[in-house]
């Protein structure tokens, strides 16, 4: 449990309060541009909250320590950035394999190879498909505001040990380096978790030896997908989050999220300004996708634009959700304000496509 | 028949459901019971957790009653035990045991890393100079000269590099409080290498550091040779990586 | 004289041969028989010489041998 207190703060310090507020007790990390606030933040408050802070040689090691340390059922964070979140695919596949509940922040920066340092959404597909080799999918939560940040993190861990699934918050560093005003606070999600009685070591006495085994142990490889699939098909149905706006009396639907979300708000008011009838729908939870809540929002609209700093992502899934019932239209990291690593999607293309947009 | 008492038998944490899986004159087995033993002895098994590598050391947690542990992913030993280590604190031990192809191949970095973190754990190093579980590989412990698949004519030092001695190397690390290098090819070694291995513990158990004990193991599979041949192939094993005691300290300020 | 009862337990048994080769007294011999996974398994062949050190029963990799103390001469 943690004060109530509203302050000015960074996403990327909003997560390391989402953490502590969440009775998360260990932090690893490797640092790496842009998430370099997060490591900082946990080495200088965790301790003080009662956690403990390692500083790993590379982000193999930090994912693998973290699998170890939730295998005796604590709560534990780690945050890395997108080549990093690359590095740790084997370990995340492998905590799957487990069942561990855990939570793994990447605050985008852009892709492929070193990229830039710089934001971009182009991890949508990397962290959203397949966590790793195996085709298992972790839930992932992308906030696009300091405050989501801080929230979603608290409801990361919430998931994770409700489910015993690992949970991916996916900001990018637009939203992880700016600052808003927010509230730190622990959330009651009013749900009650499961005992985690496969972890080793959680009681002083050890009645027979608990073992944490990686699924592919021979005997019960097949018995563990109908497992994953009554999982998924409950998250599927119970989790799934998203935001509207202005989406009652609109003709054209941008679908866009983290930061590109609030850019393209910035674009809808400028557009209803000139009469042009814009809403928002905003996906929080990447997975599982809110495919129906998309279908409803869109069910009224002449068009959908979907906006997002990639080469066309999140774009699959929407094309999947509306099944061909509705012309959509793309604009993405093309549309850039200069060419270079630190160039940045505004409100001006999206405006100017929606005034292109015949309805 | 009840009234016969046993001179040597299994030790008592020896797990009797296990029908130990290892290859026909493997010393894998036999170091699982020098583990035991040693287990057995410091009377720690109740508070140590086993965290093992990808491997034929894989399942060893199974064969120890009341030893509990994580299977980590191929060299990740020594990360997964400091997340271990960091959660369950001072009082319990957490003790790795890794190949030769997981812990100086892929895992290098890991326990560099754990080493040099001066974190409180223990590794048991099962070196047997190839990857057994993948079909005897050359393994950067491999021998020069040495047949494998990989290495069709002999491992040539020219192209694939000298076999590396961990138990030297670890002695480099501050952090490193006992590092030791034994055998279980003869009863004497054996015995040598369970003292080594208790001691390994209790300084585990006073959390003074980190502490590293290599052992050779015959994978005759991998090295071609008969079974009955594994103890000499030991022997020359010993002629490359030399038995001793590298490092025995107190806690470093 | 008393002797050691040293007992191989023929289904954890590989047929490796380490104890043949780690006994200091040759008193082991790989035997005609095999087992059930079709391993020649060893056999006491000088039990007199038997000194009870335990070297067959450390260095077996398969938890198979045991050494038992001499029966009492008046117990049996």
């Amino acid at each position: 449990m943690i004060e109530e207190k509203r302050m000015l703060c960074t996403g990327n310090d909003a997560i390391g309060w989402g953490a502590v507020a969440a009775g998360c007790e260990f932090f690893c990390g490797y640092p790496i541009t842009p998430q370099n606030e997060i490591p900082a933040w946990f080495a200088k408050n965790l301790p003080e909250h009662g956690g403990t802070f390692v500083q790993v040689e590379s982000e193999i090691s930090s994912i693998n320590m973290l699998l170890g340390f939730v295998a005796t059922g604590k709560r534990g964070i780690t945050t890395t950035s997108s080549p990093g979140y690359s590095l740790m695919q084997e370990g995340i596949s492998c905590m799957h394999a487990m069942q561990l509940p855990a939570v793994v922040v990447d605050v985008q920066r852009g892709g492929p190879g070193s990229g830039s340092i710089a934001t971009a959404q182009t991890d949508y597909n990397f962290a959203v498909k397949s966590a790793g080799h195996g085709g298992c999918k972790s839930i992932v939560l992308a906030p696009s505001s300091p405050q989501e940040c801080h929230d979603l993190v608290q409801l990361a861990f919430h998931l994770a040990d409700k489910y015993r699934i690992l949970c991916v918050v996916l900001p990018d560093a637009i939203v992880g380096q700016s600052a808003e005003m927010m509230t730190v606070k622990t959330i009651d999600f009013e749900e009650e978790l499961p005992k985690k009685t496969w972890a080793i070591a959680t009681s002083g006495e050890k009645k027979g030896a608990r073992l944490v085994l990686d699924s592919f142990m021979p005997f019960n490889y097949a018995s563990y997908f109908p497992i994953i699939k009554r999982k998924t098909d409950q998250i599927e149905q119970n989790e799934i989050r998203y935001e509207e706006k202005m989406t009652q009396d609109a003709d054209i639907l941008i679908a866009s999220w983290g930061s590109t979300a609030r850019t393209s708000l910035e674009a809808i008011a400028k557009a209803r300004a000139e009469g042009l009838k814009v809403g928002l729908f905003r996906p929080i939870t990447l997975y599982p996708f809110p495919k129906e809540a998309l279908q409803k929002a869109a069910s009224n609209v002449k068009h959908v634009l979907v906006v997002e700093d990639n080469q066309g992502q999140m774009l699959q899934d929407v094309e999947w959700a509306l099944e061909g019932k509705k012309p959509i239209s793309f604009l993405g990291i093309d549309k850039r304000d200069q060419p270079g690593g630190m160039g940045l999607l505004y409100p001006k293309p999206i405006i100017e496509e929606l005034r292109r947009i015949e309805i | 028949m009840t009234d016969k008492k046993v001179r040597h038998g299994n030790p008592a944490l020896f797990n009797a459901m296990m029908q130990p899986h290892f290859c026909p004159g493997c010393h894998y087995g036999t170091i699982l019971r020098c583990f035991a033993e040693a287990l057995e002895e410091t009377g720690v098994v109740q508070d140590s957790v086993l965290v093992t590598g990808i491997g034929c050391s894989m399942v060893s947690m199974h064969y120890i009653k009341g030893l509990e542990g994580v299977v980590a992913l191929h060299g990740r030993a020594p990360a997964v035990a400091t997340g271990v280590k960091r959660s369950l604190g001072k009082d319990k031990l957490v003790i790795t045991m890794q190949g030769d192809g997981d812990l100086s191949a892929i895992g290098m970095g890991e326990i560099m890393g754990a080493a040099n973190r001066f974190e409180k754990l223990m590794t048991i190093f099962l070196n047997n100079a190839n990857f057994g579980t993948t079909g005897g590989q050359a393994a950067p412990t491999s021998l020069p000269g040495q047949v494998t698949p990989t290495t069709p004519l002999g491992k040539d030092t020219d192209v694939a590099g000298f076999p590396i001695h961990m138990a030297e190397l670890m002695t480099n690390v501050k952090g490193v409080v006992y590092s030791f290098r034994g055998a279980v090819n003869t009863h004497k070694r054996y015995n040598q290498t369970r003292k080594a291995l208790v001691t390994a513990i209790l300084k585990n158990k006073e959390n003074a550091g980190y502490s590293f004990v290599e052992i050779l193991s015959a994978c005759p599979p991998g090295h071609h040779v008969k079974p009955k041949d594994s103890l000499a192939l030991v022997d020359k094993l010993i002629g490359e990586f030399p038995l001793g005691e590298f490092k025995n300290t107190d806690r470093p300020a | 004289m008393a002797v050691y009862e040293v007992v191989i337990d023929d289904k954890r048994c590989k047929g490796c041969g380490i104890c043949v080769i780690s006994c200091p007294k040759d008193c082991l011999e790989i035997s005609s028989n095999f087992n059930q996974a079709g391993y020649y398994y060893p056999a006491m062949v000088k039990a007199e010489d038997c000194t009870g050190c335990g070297a067959c029963v450390k260095l077996c990799p398969d938890f198979a041998v045991t050494v038992y103390e001499p029966l009492e001469e008046t117990g049996s």
